[in-house]
C-alpha cells in the first residue's frame, strides 16, 4: 500500500538559489508530521510545494499514490484535494462563517452540503456563530473556522502553516492539542509547519527539523530531543550546552566530570569530544563534593534554571526546585547523571 | 497642558470658520434658492424638458457606470494579477485617457465618425454606397455620450481596484485555489466581491465627473441637468430658476457621495495588507494575445487614436493656427491657471495648518465644509457664484448711488476675481487633499522635538515642514493648474467679456464645426494634462507605494 503523502529528493529553486534541496519525506495515512526549523529554513516554501503554489525543480511528490508534482508537472492547487489552513487563516472577510465553510464544498446547494457545514460547525464548537462574520470573531475562534473551512471538502492532506503564530502563547499549546485531537478522531493526515518546538511536540507524531533548506533529522519527537544526530539539532530542540572535553590517558573524560565509561571504551586517550549537557544531567546534591560556581540564575517559578562554570570555564545549565537559592558566585553541589547525556565525534558539531 | 494663549486659539477658529463660511457660500446660495418661490418658468420645465433631465441625466449615470466598470475592473485585474507580454506598459498605459477632458474626446470621434469624416467616406467609396444606404451608429446621441465618458473615466475605477486588487491578501486567494476553485472562480468569488468597496468608490467619483459633464452633453446636444441650467441662465436668462435646478442636481451629488462614503466605512473589514505581491497568473498563447489586445484597445481607443486625430488636425492647419492670438490663449489660461493653483494652495496651507495647530471638532467641520467644492459641478459652482457676487455689486452699487449719487458699476461679476474665487471653490479640495497627505507624513513628535529645540511655531513651518512638505506642495500646484486649464463650464459662464481660454476656444470653435481648428487648443490640454498622469504612473510603477496613492485616496473622505 502506498503511504498518503511521499516526497523523494524534492529540490525548490528561486532564481538560482536553492530554496529546498534533496528533502524525502513520507507520511502514512492518520499520521501527523511537521517541518519544524528556524525562518528561512525552507519549511514554508515545501508546504507550498506540496499545496502547489511552488513548482519543483528535482524530485517528485506524490500525495495517495498520485503523481502532483515533478519538474515536467505542477497539478494546479485546486485539482490536488489538499486543505490549507492560513497562518493569518485567510478567511474571506466577505462571507460568513458557514459560507466560509462552504466555500470548497461546490456550488451545488444541496442537503449534503448543509450537512457537512453543520457537521463542521459542530465539531470545531462554533454553530452559534454560523451567521458571524470573520471580523465578529476572536483570534481562536477563527483559526477553528479556518481549521473547519479546510477539512469541509475531506482533502487528502491537511496542510497548516504556523496555524497558532497569530494567537496568544498562553493558548498555543491548548489549542495545539485540541487541534490534535480533531485530526486524530477523524483520521486526517496532517502537516504542520512551525518555528516552535513546543506546538510541534504538543502535535506531531514526526518530525523533519530543517537547516537550510534540508533536513537535520527526521524523527519522532522523542529521538529528535534524546538522540540529535548532529549538534544542530540538539542546540535547536530544547535546552542545553556542548561542551568539549577531552578524554585522559584512563578513558575518563577531563573537566573533572569523571569517568564516562560504560560502553564508550572505545576512545582513544588524548581524544576531544563534545558532549549535550542537558539541565536535567546536572542534579543538586547537597552531599557531593563537587562544587561548581554559579555564573547566572534565572527564576524559573518551580525551578532555579543555574549557569554552572567547570574548571576551565565551559559553563553548562542546572535545573533545581526553586527552593535551592544559591547567590551568583557562591558554589553549588552536584553530581553527574550522565545515562542519556549525547556525546557527538568532532565531524558531527 | 496650555502652551498657546487662549486668544491665539480663538482667533485661529474664527479664521477658520469664517474662510470655510466665505468659500462654501456657492453652496448655501444653491440649497437657499430652494426656498424661495418657484417661478413661472418652472411649469414650463415641468411641461417639456425637465422630465430629460432627469431621464438622460440617469441614463447617462447607469450607462458611464457600467462602462467605467467593465473598463476600469478588467484593466486592473489584467495588469495586477496577471502577467502577459506589455502588461508593465499597460500598468501605466492605462492611466493615458485622464489626460483628454470627455468634450475633447467628444470633438475627436465627431470628426472621426461623422458622415463626412474619413470613416464614413471611406466606407461610402469602398462600397460605392450613397447617403441613406447604409446605417451607421450616430455618435452625436446619448450612446456616444456614454461612450465618451466611459472612455476617459475609467481610470478612476482601474486605480482604485488596482490598488484593492495589489494589497489583497495572497493567502486568501490562495486559501480559495486550495478549496478546489480555478483562477477564473477565484476572481468572481472571492477576488471581486473583496475589492467591491473600491469599486463602488471609483465608480461615484467616475458617476460624479459624469454628472458634472458640460462639454460632451452640450456638443452631442443631450439635454441634461447641466446643459439645462447652462441654458436657463443663458437663454432665459433665470438665475433663481438656474439655481433652483442647481440644488436637483445636488441632490444626485450627495447621493453618490453618500454612495462612496458608505462603500469606504467598509473597507475597513476588508484590508489586508499584502504580505508579498500577488503571484501572477502567467498568461501564454493565445489567452496572452487575447489580453494584450484587449488592454491595447482600451488604450488605443481611450488615448492613442483621438490624441494622433488631434495630433493630425493640428499639424494640417499649423500655420492657420500657430499665431499671436493662439499665443495669447495660452498667455491667458497659464496666468489664469497660475493664479488659481496659487490662491488654493495658500487657502489649503492655512486651513491645513489652523486644523493642525489647533486640532478640534470645530477646526474639523471647517476644513470639511470648504473641500466641498469637490462634489459640485461646474456650473452649479458658477451659478452659485453669480448670484452672491452679483447681489453685491448691486447692492453696492445702490448704496453708492443713493449716499453719494456715484455708480461703482459691477465690481466683481464678471471678473477674473469671480472666476478664481469660483476655481477656489471647486479645486480647494484638490489642493487641501494633497497637502493634508503631506502634512500627515510629518509626525507630531517631529514638531514636538523642533519645538522643544527651541523653534517658534513660525519657524518650524520655514525650517521643518516647508522642507518636508515641498514635494506635496508642487503636487498641490500641478493639480490644480492642470485642472483649471481643463475646466469649461465654470470658465464658460463666468469668464470676463472677450477673455478666452484654451478650453473656451476650443469649445468655441468645435461648437462652430471647427473642429480641425479646435485640434492645437485641444492637443495643448492634452499635453498639459498628461503632467499628473505621469506624475502618477511613477508612482504606480513601484509597488510599494500604492500605499501613497490610497492614503490620497483617502485623504478625500
Amino acid at each position: 500500500m502506498n503511504s498518503q503523502l511521499e516526497l523523494h529528493e524534492v529540490q525548490v529553486k528561486y532564481d538560482k538559489v536553492e530554496a529546498v534541496r534533496d528533502v524525502s519525506l513520507t507520511l502514512e495515512h492518520g499520521q501527523i508530521g511537521c517541518l519544524l526549523g528556524p525562518s528561512g529554513c525552507g519549511k514554508t516554501t515545501l508546504l507550498r510545494a506540496i499545496a502547489g503554489f511552488e513548482k519543483i525543480s528535482r524530485g517528485t511528490i506524490n500525495l495517495g499514490g498520485r503523481l502532483i508534482s515533478s519538474p515536467q508537472f505542477t497539478l494546479p492547487p485546486e485539482r490536488r484535494r489538499v486543505g490549507m489552513v492560513f497562518q493569518d487563516f485567510a478567511l474571506f472577510p466577505h462571507l460568513n462563517i458557514e459560507r466560509n465553510i462552504a466555500f470548497g464544498l461546490g456550488n451545488n446547494d444541496g442537503e449534503e452540503k448543509r450537512a457537512r457545514v453543520a457537521e463542521m460547525l459542530d465539531l470545531v464548537d462554533l454553530t452559534p456563530w454560523a451567521k458571524s462574520f470573520p471580523h465578529e470573531l476572536s483570534g481562536g475562534q477563527q483559526q477553528r473556522v479556518a481549521l473547519a473551512r479546510a477539512m469541509a471538502p475531506q482533502p487528502g492532506i491537511l496542510l497548516l502553516d504556523e496555524p497558532f503564530s497569530n494567537l496568544d502563547s498562553e493558548l498555543r499549546e491548548q489549542l495545539a492539542g485540541e487541534v490534535r485531537d480533531i485530526l486524530k478522531h477523524n483520521a486526517i493526515t496532517a502537516i504542520l509547519v512551525t518555528h516552535d518546538q513546543h506546538e510541534a511536540f504538543a502535535m506531531a507524531d514526526h518530525i523533519t527539523l530543517l537547516k537550510k533548506g534540508s533536513i537535520a533529522q527526521s524523527d519522532t519527537p522523542y529521538n529528535l530531543y534524546h538522540n540529535p544526530s548532529n549538534a544542530f539539532v540538539a542546540e535547536f530542540i530544547g535546552q542545553g550546552s556542548i561542551i568539549t572535553v577531552t578524554v585522559d590517558e584512563h578513558g575518563a573524560l577531563g573537566n573533572g566530570l569523571g569517568l564516562l565509561d560504560k560502553g564508550y571504551s572505545h576512545w582513544s586517550a588524548g581524544q576531544t569530544l563534545h558532549l549535550l549537557v542537558r539541565p536535567d544531567d546536572i542534579e543538586y546534591d547537597p552531599h557531593s563534593s563537587l562544587q561548581l560556581s554559579v555564573t547566572g540564575k534565572t527564576f524559573r517559578g518551580a525551578h532555579y534554571l543555574y549557569q554552572l562554570q567547570l574548571e576551565d570555564g565551559q559553563t553548562i545549565p542546572c535545573l533545581t526546585p526553586s527552593h535551592i537559592d544559591v547567590m551568583v558566585g557562591a558554589h553549588l553541589p552536584v553530581k553527574f547523571n550522565f545515562q542519556h547525556v549525547v556525546v557527538f565525534d568532532s565531524a558531527a558539531v | 497642558m496650555e502652551i498657546t494663549p487662549r486668544g491665539t486659539v480663538f482667533s485661529w477658529r474664527a479664521a477658520l470658520v469664517l474662510g470655510a463660511g466665505l468659500i462654501s457660500i456657492p453652496v448655501w446660495v444653491i440649497l437657499a434658492s430652494l426656498t424661495q418661490p418657484f417661478g413661472d418658468i418652472w411649469q414650463h420645465l415641468l411641461d417639456t424638458v425637465f422630465r430629460d433631465y432627469v431621464v438622460n441625466s440617469l441614463i447617462l449615470m447607469v450607462g458611464v457606470g457600467v462602462g467605467t466598470l467593465v473598463l476600469g475592473v478588467s484593466g486592473a485585474w489584467l495588469t495586477s494579477m496577471c502577467d502577459f507580454p506589455g502588461r508593465k506598459i499597460f500598468d501605466w498605459a492605462l492611466l493615458l485617457p485622464m489626460a483628454i477632458p470627455a468634450y475633447i474626446i467628444a470633438y475627436t470621434y465627431t470628426g472621426l465618425l461623422d458622415f463626412t469624416g474619413p470613416l464614413q467616406s471611406t466606407l461610402r467609396e469602398t462600397f460605392a454606397w450613397g447617403v441613406g444606404d447604409y446605417w451607421f451608429p450616430q455618435i452625436r446621441s446619448l450612446g456616444g455620450a456614454i461612450t465618451m465618458l466611459s472612455l476617459v473615466l475609467y481610470p478612476y475605477v482601474y486605480l482604485l481596484v488596482r490598488v484593492a486588487f495589489m494589497e489583497q491578501s495572497t493567502a486568501v486567494l490562495e486559501a480559495s485555489r486550495s478549496l478546489g476553485k480555478s483562477p477564473w472562480q477565484t476572481l468572481f468569488q472571492v477576488a471581486l466581491p473583496l475589492a467591491r468597496p473600491a469599486i463602488a468608490a471609483g465608480v461615484s467619483l467616475a458617476l460624479m465627473e459624469s454628472l458634472a459633464d458640460y462639454g460632451t452633453v452640450d456638443y452631442f446636444g443631450v439635454s441634461t441637468f447641466t446643459t439645462g441650467i447652462f441654458r436657463t441662465w443663458y437663454g432665459l436668462g433665470d438665475l433663481r430658476t438656474a439655481a433652483q435646478l442647481s440644488s436637483f442636481l445636488l441632490l444626485f451629488v450627495f447621493l453618490l457621495i453618500g454612495l462612496e462614503r458608505w462603500s469606504r466605512r467598509r473597507m475597513r473589514y476588508h484590508h489586508h495588507a499584502a504580505q508579498n505581491p500577488p503571484s501572477r497568473i502567467t498568461l501564454t498563447g493565445w489567452r496572452a494575445a487575447a489580453c494584450f489586445a484587449f488592454a491595447f484597445s482600451i488604450v488605443f481607443f481611450a488615448f492613442l487614436l483621438p490624441a494622433a486625430q488631434l495630433l493630425l488636425w493640428a499639424l494640417q492647419n499649423w500655420q492657420a493656427n500657430f499665431n499671436a492670438a493662439f499665443f495669447t490663449l495660452v498667455t491667458n489660461s497659464f496666468l489664469l491657471a497660475a493664479v488659481a493653483a496659487v490662491v488654493c494652495l495658500l487657502a489649503a496651507l492655512f486651513l491645513a495648518y489652523g486644523k493642525r495647530l489647533h486640532p478640534g471638532k470645530i477646526e474639523e467641520a471647517a476644513v470639511r465644509v470648504s473641500s466641498m467644492g469637490y462634489a459640485l459641478p461646474g456650473t452649479v459652482v458658477a451659478v452659485g457664484v453669480l448670484i452672491p457676487f452679483a447681489w453685491f455689486d448691486n447692492t453696492l452699487d445702490a448704496w453708492l448711488r443713493d449716499s453719494f449719487d456715484v455708480s461703482s458699476g459691477l465690481l466683481l461679476s464678471g471678473t477674473l476675481i469671480a472666476l478664481v474665487f469660483a476655481y477656489l471653490v471647486r479645486f480647494l479640495s484638490v489642493s487641501l487633499q494633497t497637502v493634508e497627505s503631506g502634512l500627515l507624513k510629518i509626525r507630531p513628535a517631529i514638531d514636538e522635538s523642533a519645538r522643544s529645540l527651541g523653534l517658534t511655531p513660525a519657524s518650524v513651518l520655514g525650517k521643518i515642514h516647508i522642507p518636508m512638505l515641498h514635494g506635496s506642495l508642487l503636487t498641490a500646484l500641478l493639480l490644480v493648474f492642470v485642472d483649471v486649464l481643463k475646466e469649461l463650464p465654470t470658465t464658460l459662464i463666468l469668464r470676463p467679456f472677450n477673455f478666452n481660454t484654451l478650453a473656451v476656444r476650443t469649445y468655441e470653435l468645435a461648437s462652430d464645426e471647427r473642429l480641425a481648428d479646435a485640434a492645437l487648443p485641444a492637443l495643448a490640454i492634452v499635453l498639459i494634462g498628461l503632467l499628473p498622469v505621469i506624475l502618477m504612473t511613477r508612482t504606480i510603477g513601484r509597488e510599494p507605494l500604492m500605499d501613497e496613492i490610497r492614503d490620497n485616496e483617502l485623504a478625500l473622505q
